[in-house]
């Protein structure tokens, strides 16, 4: 089995987030880059699939060369291969685009993406990539199995989960449950110098437009101090929740 | 050409995000001087849509979609809006909506801006605002496409009422393979789920242990919540996966959200500051929850909740 996981390079979820460029793009500066969390979920899935079940593991990310450390990373944690379409990842449908093709010219049965990437949340490139190349797709996927052309897969759903039967190939929104936290992997130093000898090409983007543009940013307006009610007093919290803020 | 709206529902009835996304189809449809097509799927009556101006109804009664297929619904979806020549179509922020809408908008090669809390700022080029960065900051977003696709996020537009009555036609879409198939559902009916629900009530590692969650139940029971927890109390197992809110958790937006014993760590406040009202209940004064919050109490958990359960008692009693 061939396994395709797509990797988003996002700020760590510490970070602080600001704008430049009279807030029309977002300020690196100072922002540690990490594996997007819920893609970090599919590719320690795809690791276990490469130990149990022989499969071969290509790691892809849309952006520039400095996501290449990011791409690294995953090599270090355990992929075959990494590859960079080496265009600025500029709206999710272009970014779709680019991966569809990656998939087609790479003949792979398993697509495994995040559910959404932790910057622009746009959640939507790995059903645009189904989309894009006919694949079947499950979207918020806590589970995988695979045997021969069928999957099965569980979904979160609202207030529970769903169990699914689907064949390859497949693409999923992966997201936590995947695997346990504390499978997921740190890379060890030999981890880092195989990583080293790993092939990461790079491929020049196909025309791909962008069909949604960002104009602008903007922060929230800063919060006003809270209310503290005395614990001796919660008639005042039943009070203002029904009087001042009206919800309940 | 309409504005087309899908209509979620549960059951043959309506959720409560349907009403709200076709309030906001209706200003949408306003701006662009043209009427509301709303797409229902096995609803029994839809009757209701008109009182949110909708003008017109699609109902599709479909063996195959009976229960959620993002495929299958897509390709409903995208027949009624062809059929409707719809230029806008707008759906919720749900899970099932976020699933369907990228197969929709590859379908319509349509421009797809999900999260969007307003309506348009300016129809020509089409503008909207939507939360990134996990709620830490807005997008104003332009969508060049010819059909545009709008996710709203759940409680940001809220109900909007309109004098009016919809007319309603039968329509059969076409199917082919929907690709992936039930197997079975795990799932409590009774409950209030985090994304419908109005209240949150949600608590974290300073309850301790799971066998103190009684009380997190009994509150939300009478304030018609969900529960919900922080992502520590999952992990350790002491409530599903399910519950976990926050960033890499499900997302909260409703109206009021109660947090007892979280801290409010920079990724737990992410996924839940598009909550109107934070209510914070957390021995710790320096807790930086506070600083997020809209109401606090600094106190011991098992003292506060259990008083303030018979004081919304009371409260509802009286009402
Ligand atoms: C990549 C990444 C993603 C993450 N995503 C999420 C996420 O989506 N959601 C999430 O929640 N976390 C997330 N976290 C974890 C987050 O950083 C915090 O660790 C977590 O939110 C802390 O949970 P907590 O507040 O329940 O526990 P704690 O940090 O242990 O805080 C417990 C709180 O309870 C209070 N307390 C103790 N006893 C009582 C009492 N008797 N009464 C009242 N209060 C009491 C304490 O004062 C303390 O403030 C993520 C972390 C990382 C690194």
């Amino acid at each position: 089995m061939k396994i395709l996981v797509c990797i988003s390079h996002v700020p760590d979820t510490t970070s602080k987030i600001n704008f430049s460029e009279g807030d029309t793009k977002f300020d690196t500066n100072g922002v540690q880059f990490v594996i997007n969390p819920n893609d970090e979920f599919g590719l320690t899935r795809a690791m276990w699939f490469k130990e149990k079940q022989g499969a071969e593991v290509t790691v892809v990310n849309v952006g520039g060369p400095e996501t290449e450390p990011t791409l690294r990373k995953a090599l270090a944690i355990g992929a075959d291969a990494a590859i960079r379409v080496n265009t600025a990842a500029s709206d999710g449908f272009s970014v779709a685009k680019q991966l569809a093709n990656v998939f087609k010219d790479g003949g792979y049965d398993l697509v495994i993406a995040g559910r959404e990437s932790i910057d622009y949340n746009g959640g939507m490139v790995p059903g645009m990539i189904a989309g894009l190349i006919n694949a079947n797709f499950v979207n918020n996927c806590i589970n995988l199995e695979v045997d021969g052309t069928s999957a099965k897969a569980v979904r979160e759903i609202d207030g529970g989960k769903e169990t699914v039967s689907t064949t390859l190939p497949l693409v999923i929104g992966g997201q936590k449950g995947l695997v346990e936290e504390s499978d997921l992997r740190i890379p060890n130093m030999r981890g880092i110098m195989m990583a080293r000898k790993k092939p990461l090409s790079v491929i020049e983007p196909i025309e791909a437009s962008a069909e949604t543009t960002s104009v602008k940013f903007e922060k929230p307006a800063p919060k006003g101090a809270v209310k503290l009610v005395s614990a001796d007093n919660l008639d005042e919290l039943v009070d203002l929740l029904h009087n001042e803020a009206k919800v309940i | 050409m309409s504005v087309l709206v899908y209509t979620e529902s549960e059951q043959g009835a309506f959720k409560k995000v349907a009403l709200e996304v076709a309030s906001y189809a209706k200003t949408v449809a306003d701006q662009l001087g043209t009427t509301v097509t709303a797409v229902t799927i096995n609803v029994d009556n839809a009757s209701e849509l008109g009182n949110y101006g909708v003008d017109k109804v699609l109902n599709i009664s479909n063996d195959q979609l009976q229960s959620f297929n993002a495929n299958g619904y897509a390709e409903a979806i995208k027949q009624a809006a062809e059929k409707e020549a719809a230029k806008v179509v707008v759906i919720s922020s749900s899970a099932d909506s976020k699933y369907l809408a990228p197969l929709l908008a590859v379908g319509l090669n349509a421009g797809y801006a999900s999260n969007v809390i307003e309506a348009p700022s300016s129809t020509s080029p089409f503008t909207v605002k939507r939360t990134a960065f996990t709620n830490k900051a807005f997008e104003i977003s332009q969508i060049n496409t010819d059909v545009k696709i709008i996710g709203v996020s759940n409680n940001s537009f809220g109900l909007v009422e309109n004098t009016g009555s919809a007319s309603a036609e039968d329509f059969s879409p076409s199917l082919s393979d929907l690709g992936v198939q039930v197997e079975s559902v795990d799932k409590a009916t009774d409950k209030v789920t985090i994304a419908d629900a109005d209240v949150v009530v949600s608590g974290g590692r300073g309850l301790k242990g799971p066998e103190n969650w009684g009380m997190i139940e009994e509150l939300a029971d009478v304030l018609g919540a969900a529960t919900a927890c922080s992502k520590p109390v999952s992990d350790l197992g002491w409530r599903p996966h399910s519950e976990h809110v926050g960033q890499t958790g499900k997302p909260v937006a409703s109206n009021l959200y109660i947090a007892i014993g979280i801290s409010g760590a920079i990724q737990h406040l992410a996924g839940v500051n598009a909550s109107k009202v934070k209510v914070v209940i957390n021995t710790d004064e320096e807790a930086p929850f506070f600083k997020a919050a809209d109401y606090g109490v600094v106190g011991d958990a098992f003292d506060v909740v259990p008083q303030l359960i018979e004081k919304i008692k009371a409260f509802k009693a009286q009402q």
